[in-house]
């Protein structure tokens, strides 16, 4: 076992009214202990279902998911997640949003320690002052950010993040990912995103994996290994122009828009 | 403040200028409608009378209401939580709710006869508690699955789920019903206090000002009524804003 996540082998199908929808079909991929993982593919290949058999939300039909060595077979509580839509509860504060997984995992801390550690998230990605307000008081990319110390209040080891920035605008966006690299810096993690947006998946992985058309199965895994701190340049240099075309490429195979031997080397 | 406590009073009273220069303009008998200002004079004949009675439809409209409420949660998390117990109970209860409740009050107080209040509670229950069963059934069915995944992904029961999130997100929903049903089951109470013979409460003081053709005093009834269903209707909204008033806030 190599990986702190490891999925090997993983085939998966809903039932549904109109007979078995195949979803995943033998996926496996290996994520090493502190690495960050975008999982890339067409529109509903499979990748919200991956990350639910990650977390332990499902079990697959075939194939097996380990976590730190163990089999996944129910959720556990060093899994954080973050979906698209922030839910945030209406009814807490920000500041009892973020502690609510302190209220579910067991945890030593002491009241004052878990307030302490959600007030430290929350002004790490920019949100201090914001403590005491209501979610519907905050902008889009301040709920997500909210989410965001949610799903890493509780320091799991694994964070798992659905498009979470899918509905932010391109500049929100952008602010996020600056914020992303902050928290990955004092917050080990090891990660898995889903997202739709290929310059973000280069910017924050050091490993993009495309997932090819329904029923997914890895089709493509690139490595972006990184020199130091990234800053949003480094998206605009001739290397990340050609990660973005051997993805883009990727993307229209999946897709199948066009043909798997017009793949050209990297 | 002043908007809100000022504004209702001054509509009052002009509401009841009006009533009585209608009474007086076209000198209408008391036999045939009576004025306001006749009403303190029936009021204070019998003042007992209203006491007593208006508490008996009070705590039989309260009683029916809380067991509406703990029937209807009960139904409400039934069909919230199972989509097969939704299909089976949706047209029965929709079905049961469509009988005009004004039907079934004879059927009730002939097989109860006498056992007025049971009868009357029994009927501000079944006409009150449709509301609240289907709200609080659609409040969970309708709760979106991330809000379920991020306490499910951390290993939650379901049990905590409901407690921490599906129940408080349903309480507004609950809470517009509840304030339906406080009303549906003041008119099932009186229904039943007006047709079971020999009864008790408001309903039975206004079926004896019948009898007795006391217009003043059935009209008195009609104030009484109004009263406490407006302070029925008031405590439900002091609860809402207790429980519930973060969801007022999302709408400013
Ligand atoms: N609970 C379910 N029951 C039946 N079918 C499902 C269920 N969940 C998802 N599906 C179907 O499985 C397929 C994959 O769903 P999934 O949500 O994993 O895709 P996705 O890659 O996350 O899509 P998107 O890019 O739109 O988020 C879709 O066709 C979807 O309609
Ligand atoms: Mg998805």
């Amino acid at each position: 076992m190599t990986g702190l996540i490891e999925i090997r082998n993983v085939t998966h199908a809903y039932v549904t009214d109109t007979g078995p929808l195949p979803v995943l079909n033998d996926l496996s991929l290996s994520i090493p202990e502190g690495g960050f993982v975008a999982v890339v593919g067409p529109s509903g290949c499979g990748k919200s279902t991956l990350t639910r058999l990650i977390a332990g939300l499902m079990k697959p039909d075939r194939g097996k998911v380990w976590l730190h060595g163990d089999i996944v077979t129910s959720p556990r509580s060093t899994v954080g997640m973050a979906f698209q839509n922030p839910v945030l509860l209406e009814w807490r504060s920000i500041l009892k949003n973020v502690m609510l997984p302190l209220e579910i995992v067991p945890t030593r801390l002491t009241r004052r320690e878990q307030e302490d550690r959600a007030r430290k998230l929350l002004a790490l990605v920019g949100l201090e002052g914001f403590e005491d307000k209501r979610p519907s008081e905050l902008s889009g990319g301040m709920r997500q950010r909210a989410s965001l110390c949610r799903a890493l209040v509780h320091q799991p080891e694994v964070l798992i993040l659905d498009e979470p920035f899918g509905a932010l605008d391109a500049f929100t966006r952008e602010d996020l990912w600056m914020t992303m690299h902050n928290l990955k810096a004092e917050e080990p993690f090891t990660g898995v995103m889903i997202t739709h947006d290929l310059r973000e998946s280069i910017f924050l992985a050091d490993q993009v994996i495309v997932l090819s058309g329904r029923p997914a199965t890895a089709q493509h895994v690139m490595d972006i290994p990184s020199a130091g701190p990234r800053v949003l340049d480094d998206l605009y240099t001739p290397e990340a122009a050609d990660r973005l075309n051997v993805l883009r490429r990727q993307i229209e195979i999946a897709q199948g828009r066009a043909p798997a031997n017009a793949e050209t080397g990297e | 403040m002043i908007r809100r406590i000022v504004v209702p009073i001054v509509a009052t009273v002009v509401f009841l200028v009006l009533w009585e220069l209608l009474v007086w303009f076209n000198d209408w008998p008391n036999y045939l409608m009576a004025s306001p200002s006749d009403l303190p004079a029936a009021v204070t004949k019998y003042w007992n009378l209203f006491l007593i009675m208006g508490w008996q439809t009070l705590w039989r409209t309260v009683a029916g209401l809380l067991i509406a409420v703990l029937v209807g949660v009960a139904f409400g998390m039934i069909m919230g939580f199972w989509r097969t117990m939704r299909d089976a109970l949706y047209p029965l209860l929709v079905g049961f709710n469509a009988i005009p409740k004004a039907t079934v009050v004879p059927i009730v107080a002939l097989i109860f006869v006498g056992a007025h209040d049971f009868n009357a509670v029994m009927i501000a229950f079944m006409i009150s508690f449709f509301p609240i069963a289907v709200s609080v059934s659609i409040g969970l069915s309708t709760l979106e699955p991330e809000y379920r995944d991020i306490l499910r992904s951390l290993g939650a029961s379901r049990s905590t789920i409901f407690w921490k999130i599906a129940l408080p997100k349903t309480l507004p929903e609950f809470f517009g019903a509840l304030k339906v049903s406080v009303t549906l089951a003041f008119i099932g109470t009186n229904l039943m206090e007006i047709v079971s013979p020999h009864g008790r409460g408001l309903g039975a003081l206004f079926d004896s000002g019948k009898t007795n053709s006391d217009y003043p005093l059935m009209f008195a009834v009609l104030i009484a009524l109004a009263f406490l269903g407006i302070v029925l209707y008031y405590v439900v909204v002091v609860l809402e804003t207790i429980f519930a008033g973060w969801a007022e806030r999302e709408v400013n």
